[in-house]
């Protein structure tokens, strides 16, 4: 059965309800924003410090984190709607109308793709604005770019799983903490030789370090780990679908 | 004896029980400041290799931002709190009974200045047990404590005004990503005279929140640094007696309409 006309009746309700709730809309906008200006105009004697060797300068080693960081949360904040959904009943009667109940997470998941979309394209205009410096060629651009796609793609499964087994929004702090933690015990400030041992020790091992560099060297026109980075993020998009999936059941189960 | 101080003690009690009642609020001002400051100080630590950077300990310089930042997570939940007792009515029935809006306004933030100075007494641990070493000694903490509590005072003010001015808990939320302005565009992670772009040193030094963290910060790494404590002491004194000002100014109008 097909499970396009869901997936898209999904997607634009979503997108709908985002768009025109300013509530919604503009924490999702300015957060990536603030951390920009913050991290790229506050700390950039950081690129000062020995042994900082990114060759496009502090703004673009930044922004490639901004960017991940603001895909794994438009993820995240879609799957707050999830939980609103469930917590108002709309979704409960979504699951008996839908024919093809995947397309549910489908539209959701094209919805987060769609609204992080504009904030990545936001981010990237302000962040050339402040003279963020491009190595990539087209390729390289568009090799970053869909690494923050998956990112997103991951934020997203991710919270709507723990949205359709709890269906409440008061399960926001469960979407959000960890992926703030895996966000931030990676390379944020400084590259991963320059970390804190402790820091260092976590970084290694945690495979948003590998999507950050592999971003980075993206940009800067010289890819390091693409393979690692992607096949990481690929993997965990594959884990986090079923993951979601799961989750649908849970919630078909409850009713 | 007056019944005012009964009123406030009950209502700085109720204010209380009710934070630490509620694990969502109670938890994340004591533990998320706290967690950022670690991961800020694993990923900055290389930036106290800087030539003119204050200290060769990250983690003594990002000590001074828990206290700021838990007094922002305080205002919102300050904020949320007594909107709440709006929305749901409680506000409305007790202005029916004798208790004065100064009473409601000093019990609500007797309670903030209560839970601001706990939240303190938990950073200053968590710093002692990492290791830190405060420079200005015991009299030093001493000072800080007095410290957190004005800026409590302030910052509570500010969420009851919000509180009071809005009446809705989800304005009070939407309105948590701008005070986080204030707290990003400071020199929360680099001294301001090593900030090197031109517009974002411009703006550290216009914000407020700047010199409440170098207080904080002198006390920690320099010892007693009298611009630094003028500065910051001063900003939270004034803040706190503008905003309990127009905090009680709104409280009487909101009474006046229940």
């Amino acid at each position: 059965m097909n499970l396009w006309p869901v997936a898209s009746g999904v997607a634009w309700r979503t997108l709908k309800n985002v768009l025109t709730t300013p509530s919604l809309v503009l924490p999702s906008l300015l957060f990536p924003l603030l951390f920009f200006i913050a991290f790229a105009g506050g700390l950039a004697q950081v690129q000062n410090t020995p042994g900082f060797d990114y060759p496009n300068g502090y703004t673009a080693f930044q922004f490639v984190f901004v960017l991940l960081q603001s895909a794994a949360f438009g993820g995240v904040l879609t799957g707050f709607g999830v939980a609103r959904d469930f917590e108002g009943g709309f979704a409960r009667r979504l699951l008996l109308a839908a024919p093809h109940r995947g397309g549910i997470v489908v539209g959701y998941a094209a919805a987060a793709l769609l609204r992080w979309t504009i904030t990545a394209t936001l981010l990237t205009i302000i962040a050339l604005i402040a003279g963020m410096q491009v190595g990539g060629g087209p390729v390289d651009i568009v090799g970053m770019y869909t690494l923050a796609a998956i990112m997103n793609i991951c934020g997203f499964l991710w919270a709507a799983g723990v949205a359709m087994r709890l269906r409440t929004v008061q399960a926001g702090p469960l979407m959000q903490m960890p992926v703030f933690l895996l966000l931030f015990i990676a390379p944020v400030y400084v590259p991963l030789a320059l970390l804190g041992t402790t820091l260092h020790a976590f970084a290694r091992f945690n495979p948003v370090t590998y999507a950050l560099e592999s971003g980075r060297g993206f940009l800067a026109g010289e890819p390091v780990h693409a393979a690692l980075g992607f096949g990481l993020l690929l993997g965990a998009a594959i884990v986090f679908s079923l993951w979601a999936f799961r989750g649908l059941r849970s919630a078909e189960a409850a009713g | 004896m007056s019944a005012l101080p009964t009123q406030v003690g009950a209502l700085a009690q109720r204010s209380i029980m009710r934070t630490a009642r509620q694990p969502a609020s109670a938890i994340p001002p004591l533990l998320f400041p706290v967690a950022l400051m670690l991961l800020n100080a694993g990923g900055l630590h290389a930036s106290t290799e800087l030539p003119g950077f204050p200290t060769d300990s990250f983690l003594a310089f990002a000590l001074a931002v828990p206290f700021i930042q838990g007094a922002l997570f305080s205002t919102m939940n300050a904020g949320t709190d007594l909107a709440r007792d709006i929305q749901t009515g409680f506000f409305a029935r007790i202005s029916l009974t004798p208790v004065r809006g100064e009473a409601l306004l000093a019990g609500q933030l007797a309670g903030i200045v209560t839970l601001g100075v706990l939240q303190a007494v938990f950073y200053i641990a968590c710093g002692l047990l990492l290791g830190v070493h405060f420079a200005a000694g015991a009299a030093g903490i001493a000072l800080l404590l007095v410290y957190a509590a004005i800026v409590a005072v302030g910052f509570g003010a500010i969420g009851s005004w919000l509180a009071l001015r809005t009446g809705s808990g989800e304005a009070i939320q939407g309105l948590f990503p701008l005070l986080f302005v204030f707290l990003f565009i400071s020199s929360m992670n680099t001294p301001r005279n090593l900030i090197s772009v031109g517009w974002f040193q411009f703006l550290a030094s216009i914000n407020p929140i700047s010199y409440l963290i170098e207080c904080v910060r002198s006390l920690i790494i320099t010892g007693w640094d009298a611009e630094a404590l003028a500065l910051g002491f001063g900003i939270a004194i004034v803040l706190a007696i503008v905003a309990v000002i127009v905090a009680s100014r709104e409280m009487g109008r909101r009474l006046d309409r229940s």
